[in-house]
């Protein structure tokens, strides 16, 4: 038997009063030693920051191990407290969204490759209509990135769109992820 | 497979919103790795009953006004097997059609002091989740003039796997709104009485609240293995 999907709608405009709030986008205390911050801005076809927007992650821990029943890979801890789900709203002054997190560690690919560390990214607004999928990747892993699994089925000329720029100055070690739902330079988006 | 029978387009024009908020670059199709076979649901611990009651969760101490009901259903993948540890969380307007959101300003009907609008809960070993809420109100909307959306209750729902991410609406059977909805009209024509519950008296309760049902089919990652692009 197979049964059909259930179809997609719109968040719409009012999301926040549910989706929002409880802290969801730190996932570890600022107390954390390996305390990471992801910032960004998501931007329509006017090269306008939009606010009406949710965005969600999910990463694998420090050590690469995904809190979930289908990553059995004993040998490598979870850790106490971190989910590795962040959800995020964009703050309507700053046109930003924030996560405090950690960076996560390489999980494996298909071909039995370790992929180049990165998070899972969801975005989903008022006037759109399905969740775009994305990855963030990490600037310093150049090597990495350069023989990851799934950016080497991306468009050369496209993988930049994936990797996050790091911020220099804040204290905390910073990322920037901007997120472009249409246009020149926009986002490489996946279908799950 | 391509999700195009299912779901809608990222732009569908009648929508206006969707024209400067939807790639131009099709998503690429890519196979899946032990990020996207993982996913949130199954972090999420168990909610109290009273998360799942949005007459009472105002803590106001006054029920809700409204139609009283009963929101049931069953969250399934695609091969019909029960997806549990599923969290869903509904959000939607009262019954005059305010909803609780402080940019929400424009409709002047009166508001109910005694429903904040949002609840949550997590399916059982079955898939099973149940609501009690009030039927929400239509409310107008700018998209066109005399733009009114039909009466739904908003559905998140964070599955097993990355793609099983899903937000979608749930619509009330016999609504002439439905007809004139482009939201739901993005939606191929097949499957859009996918999204409309249908009244289920054995969910109704005497003396007490309307049933409606409303089953939820979860993509992945129970499809089949996709092959690499260009094998």
């Amino acid at each position: 038997m197979t049964l059909k999907h259930t179809p997609s709608q719109t968040v719409g405009p009012y999301f926040s009063m549910c989706l929002a709030g409880s802290g969801r986008n730190c996932l570890v205390p600022a107390a954390h030693l390996e305390r990471i911050r992801i910032v960004g801005s998501v931007y329509d076809s006017d090269r306008a920051p939009i606010d009406d927007v949710l965005v969600e992650l999910w990463q694998a821990n420090a050590s690469g191990r995904y809190r979930h029943p289908m990553d059995t890979r004993a040998t490598l801890p979870l850790t106490q407290g971190f989910s590795g789900f962040g959800r995020a709203t964009v703050d309507p002054v700053s046109h930003e969204y924030a996560f405090d997190t950690v960076k996560p560690g390489p999980v494996p690919a298909p071909d039995g490759s370790l992929q180049a560390p990165h998070i899972g990214i969801i975005v989903q607004g008022r006037g759109m209509l399905r969740p775009l999928f994305t990855r963030l990747y990490f600037p310093e892993e150049t090597s990495a990135n350069d023989a990851d699994f799934v950016l080497a089925h991306v468009p050369g000329a496209r993988r930049g769109t994936l990797v996050a720029a790091r911020v220099q100055g804040a204290g905390v070690p910073t990322y920037r992820f901007d997120v472009r739902l249409q246009g020149a330079d926009e986002t490489v988006f996946f279908e799950l | 497979m391509s999700r195009a029978a299912d779901h809608p387009p990222y732009a569908f024009p009648a929508y206006r919103s969707t024209v400067k908020r939807s790639p131009s670059e099709t998503p690429l199709v890519v196979p899946y790795t032990l990020s996207e076979l993982t996913g949130p649901g199954p972090v999420f611990s168990a909610l109290t009953p009273d998360d799942a009651d949005l007459t009472t969760n105002a803590g106001t101490g006054h029920g809700a006004i409204g139609q009283r009901s009963i929101v049931v259903g069953r969250v399934l993948d695609e091969n019909g097997a029960p997806v549990p540890d599923t969290l869903i969380e509904i959000w939607q307007a009262d019954a005059t059609g305010r909803y609780a959101h402080e940019r929400e300003k424009d409709f002047p009907a009166p508001r109910d002091p005694n429903f904040v609008g949002r609840g949550a809960c997590k399916t059982d070993a079955e898939g099973r989740y149940s609501f009690t809420t009030i039927k929400p109100g239509p409310y107008p909307w700018g998209n066109h003039p005399n733009a009114w959306r039909p009466a739904h209750i908003h559905f998140s729902l964070l599955g097993p796997s990355l793609g099983s991410r899903l937000v979608t609406q749930m619509y009330f059977p016999d609504d002439p709104l439905l007809a004139l909805d482009p939201i739901l009209h993005a939606v191929p024509e097949a499957a859009r009485p996918r999204l409309v519950s249908r009244y289920d008296h054995a969910v109704t309760r005497e003396n007490w609240a309307l049933g409606y049902r409303f089953d939820i089919v979860l993509a992945g990652p129970y499809e089949t293995p996709r092959e690499e692009p260009g094998s």
